[in-house]
């Protein structure tokens, strides 16, 4: 039998996991300042947060995913509150008729890394270390249960008022659509919980350590300056992913297209890359990274934008002329350059006509 | 003929003007009172170039009296935040992640009650009058003597602020209220914060008004006086004693401002080389460009519109080492004010980079027989070791890939050759050491809009013209000369996931002062619901 491996969260870990979660939030996830005020309030009051590791997930757990839902720049006006995200937990227990026995991470990048220490501290349930996508997507579809047959409802979408909508679709696509209009209606955030399931299809489908990965990225970060180490450098090792460029910004261009901040940034390459360019188009997440004409990396890998000096990571919305960024490259779990992760969030669903170009496998 | 004034920390400086041109200059030590410090300076001015007080047509102050206070935690009022949100927001209340030293310094306290708008400005609830009545009773029990108010989404629509605040004014005659609408932007926490740490500074902000306002009027000066803004635009008196949070950052500004004015352009980069650090920034049509990010001031996170500077552990007294392996390096740590006993070339024991300088024939300071026989390679390495790190924060701040001239001040200045990499040839203004007094001597009048629009389709340039005439129009009310009005800045960021292709637009407007214009408040007139 393996070694049951618990391990506990405090307040003092919260900066480096929403350091981390910046990173995987690749560009995009929302800023995890809001999220780490949040859980540090929770746990303050309600004491830490165990951490289950997903192989020690009981198969007839009953786990729930909970996230923030909306828009970024509202969340930090009206931040959501820790009984709102508790709410929809209790909720969707109750339309279940079975109480939670886990909560869960949708999203292990930018805000919504944090919102689910908020859950567990709340309701002084385990927290699986683990998450749906092990990144960050801007749909709800867009998470690896979905290629296990587990849809997303019913789900739950809860405001600060207490005005709580359970919604059962006939497809992910409605629960998407149905929960933004909502969304919308509810002050542009809304706290949701999706994805019921079990601990066996938890198992299956989550990727796993991605709240630990998190708070060691933090960490890393925190303690290369001390110890003199390249920063970037410790990232790209712990991602087993690949330095793609560095550079200076020179040119960012955006523009809001159906409720999605799309843009591209333009980088002018400096010491090993220097008189090359690189192009990074986005849409809210970084998706596609073109290297002098050619692409070099896309989704469903991790295209995360790293300042150079600090490998602090730079979302698209802080993207400016003359920021100096480290483009990294990681791999994004296996299971997402399967031909049904590829649909659902593959180059062709964001609009670039063209097939994947994986890390370890560019031309 | 126009005077600026700069109370800093340790130093009092003045500068008489005409025009642009600099009549006398004036350096005299900052006193515990300020007043007579300026008393001091004003008579100095008078000493070196006599001028008949009623000749002054304007009295420009800057000071970094009211950061300093921030920084020390001293002389703040007994302050509450009252938030208008419930039934949002609760988890996070006024005063989250503040240092407990702080709170302390403030006895702060925080009371939350139904109000508050969403996004698109609908109510969140309905401003519960009762509840801010209890709240306002609670506080007089309390001893609070000034009050932040902070609906959510006020940016958008105010009513519930200015509704709140009448109740507590009238529950508490004679307590401050200050406004978050009046004083920050879309950020719940940090624009709570900036109203906060503005409340806690008025009743500091009402004794140094007056102090500046009788040593003025004491020398015989009739003339309006202005302090100038984080921004480099000016208020009166009365505005200041209200928002003593926009003098924060007015210290850089105006050092950046004077720099450019007197070397005669404005769009550049500015380089202030002190003793222990280097700070540069840039002007673009004569005002700093604003850092984009929060700024953190005494460890309060804010979003106050700070200029954008970057700061380099590089500086005259900066320690030089030759390190066997690394070769030679410049700082970080520096011998600071000791640089005139610890420096070679002042006798004493610790190679700093004023000795490399003065080695190097850049500077003749102390004596150079003390540093003649610095080992050449030591002395190049070290000076292409401060060339290259200045030169690549120069970089870093430029905003195109324009030539960008390079205005070079402060003590250190002399660290750095007649051109640097990628800039080519840099400017070394005369008076410089009197630089932020004359910043504020010129600072202008500003109006400025900052609104969310819904931009139907083919709308852009119609949002964009609305706000710029708004902008203008706000820059004259002030009282700004309309012939001088221009528009500095235009921002839009589009914003993700809002319906309706919502863009938010900011637009700034500057004016020279208008000295015939009686109506003019010296203020950016804030913005109405």
């Amino acid at each position: 039998m393996a070694t049951t491996k618990v391990s506990f969260v405090d307040v003092e870990d919260l900066p480096d996991i929403a350091a981390g979660a910046a990173i995987l939030g690749t560009g995009g996830g929302g800023d995890p300042h809001i999220g780490r005020l949040l859980a540090a309030a929770a746990l303050r009051r309600h004491g830490p947060v165990r951490l289950v590791g997903l192989d020690d997930l009981p198969s007839d757990a009953v786990v729930l995913p909970v996230s923030l839902m909306g828009a970024p720049t509202v969340m930090v006006e009206k931040p959501p509150s820790v009984d709102q995200v508790a709410l929809v937990v209790d909720t969707l227990a109750g339309y279940l008729g079975r109480a939670v026995t886990h909560i869960a991470c949708a999203e292990a990048g930018g805000v919504n890394s944090l919102i689910p220490f908020v859950a567990a501290a709340r309701l002084d349930v385990p927290l699986v270390d683990a998450d749906m996508m092990g990144r960050a997507f801007p749909e709800l579809q867009m998470v690896l249960p979905s290629l296990y047959g587990v849809p997303t409802t019913p789900m739950v979408i809860a405001d600060e008022k207490g005005n709580r909508a359970v919604l059962d679709t006939v497809d992910n696509h409605w629960a998407e659509r149905l929960a933004r209009s909502a969304t919308i209606d509810m002050g542009c955030t809304a706290v949701i919980a999706t994805c019921p399931m079990t601990g066996q299809q938890a198992g299956e489908s989550l990727v796993p350590g991605t709240l630990t990965l998190c708070r060691e990225l933090g960490r890393l970060l925190r303690t290369s300056k001390a110890e003199h180490r390249d920063p970037v450098d410790g990232v790209v090792t712990r991602l087993r992913g690949g330095r793609l460029f560095s550079g200076k910004v020179v040119d960012v261009a955006r523009r809001t297209v159906t409720g999605f901040a799309r843009g591209e940034a333009r980088l002018s390459g400096t010491d090993e890359h220097a008189g090359g360019e690189l192009v990074l188009r986005f849409q809210n997440e970084h998706l596609i990274a073109e290297v002098d004409g050619v692409v070099r990396a896309s989704v469903p890998d991790l295209l995360c934008t790293l300042d150079t000096e600090t490998g602090t990571a730079v979302t698209t919305e802080a993207l400016r002329y003359g920021q100096r960024l480290t483009v990294i490259v990681a791999p994004a779990d296996p299971r997402w350059h399967t031909p049904g992760g590829i649909e659902l969030a593959g180059p062709r669903y964001f609009g670039y006509d063209m097939d994947p170009v994986r890390f370890g496998e560019e031309p | 003929m126009r005077i600026g004034i700069d109370v800093g920390g340790t130093n009092t400086d003045a500068v008489l003007m005409d025009g642009d041109r600099v009549l006398a200059t004036v350096k005299t030590a900052t006193t515990e009172d300020v007043t007579s410090g300026i008393m001091a300076a004003l008579d100095g001015l008078h000493r070196q170039r006599a001028f008949a007080p009623a000749a002054v047509r304007a009295v420009m102050i800057g000071t970094t009296h009211f950061v300093n206070a921030l920084l020390e935690a001293r002389g703040l009022a007994p302050t509450a935040a009252l938030r208008l949100c419930l039934p949002a927001t609760a988890s996070l209340p006024p005063l989250v992640d503040w240092p407990r030293r702080m709170v302390d310094a403030l006895s702060g306290r925080a009371y939350l009650v139904h109000g508050g708008h969403e996004f698109d400005g609908r109510r969140i609830a309905a401003l519960d009058e009762a509840e801010v009545r209890r709240a306002a009773e609670d506080m007089g029990r309390h001893g609070v003597r000034s009050v932040a108010i902070t609906s959510v989404f006020s940016p958008v629509n105010a009513e519930c602020e200015v509704r709140a605040a009448e109740i507590v004014a009238a529950e508490l005659p004679g307590v401050a209220v200050s406004l978050s609408h009046e004083i920050g932007r879309i950020g719940l926490l940090e624009r709570e914060n900036a109203t906060i740490l503005n409340a806690a500074l008025r009743e500091l902000a009402a004794r140094i008004v007056d102090g500046l306002a009788s040593s003025v009027a004491g020398f015989g000066i009739t003339a309006p006086l202005y302090l100038s803004q984080n921004d480099g635009t000016l208020m009166d008196l009365d505005f200041t004693r209200r928002h003593p949070v926009a003098t924060l950052a007015s210290g850089p500004t105006n050092s950046m401002r004077g720099a450019a004015m007197l070397s005669n352009v404005d769009t550049c980069a500015v380089v202030d080389v002190g003793g222990t650090t280097t700070d540069v920034g840039v002007l673009r049509r004569g005002f700093p460009r604003e850092a984009t990010t929060e700024v953190t001031i005494a460890g309060i996170r804010t979003n106050f519109r700070m200029p954008d500077v970057v700061s380099l552990a590089l500086g005259g007294g900066s320690r030089v080492r030759d390190d066997a392996t690394t070769g030679a390096r410049v700082g970080p740590d520096s011998v600071g004010y000791e640089l005139t006993s610890r420096a070679l070339v002042f006798g004493g024991d610790t190679l700093t980079a004023t000795d490399v300088a003065v080695a190097a024939g850049r500077a003749e300071i102390g004596d150079p027989d003390r540093v003649a026989r610095l080992d050449r390679d030591l002395v190049r390495a070290t000076m292409d070791q401060v060339v290259a790190q200045v030169a690549d924060a120069i970089d870093r701040m430029r905003t195109s890939p324009e030539p960008l001239p390079v205005v070079v001040v402060g003590g250190g200045s002399v660290l750095l050759p007649d051109a640097l990499p990628g800039a080519g040839s840099v400017r070394r203004p005369e008076h410089f050491p009197v630089a932020n007094a004359i910043g504020a001597a010129i600072a202008q009048i500003g109006g400025e809009v900052d609104r969310v629009f819904a931009i139907r389709p083919g709308g852009r340039d119609a949002a964009v013209a609305e706000a710029t005439q708004e902008a203008v129009d706000r820059a004259v009310a002030a009282g700004a000369d309309p012939a001088t009005v221009r528009v500095v800045d235009v921002d839009e960021v589009p914003l993700p996931y809002l319906p309706g292709n919502a863009t938010r637009i900011r637009v700034r407007a500057v004016g020279d002062l208008d000295l015939a214009y009686p109506g003019g408040t010296g203020a950016a007139v804030p913005e109405e619901p």
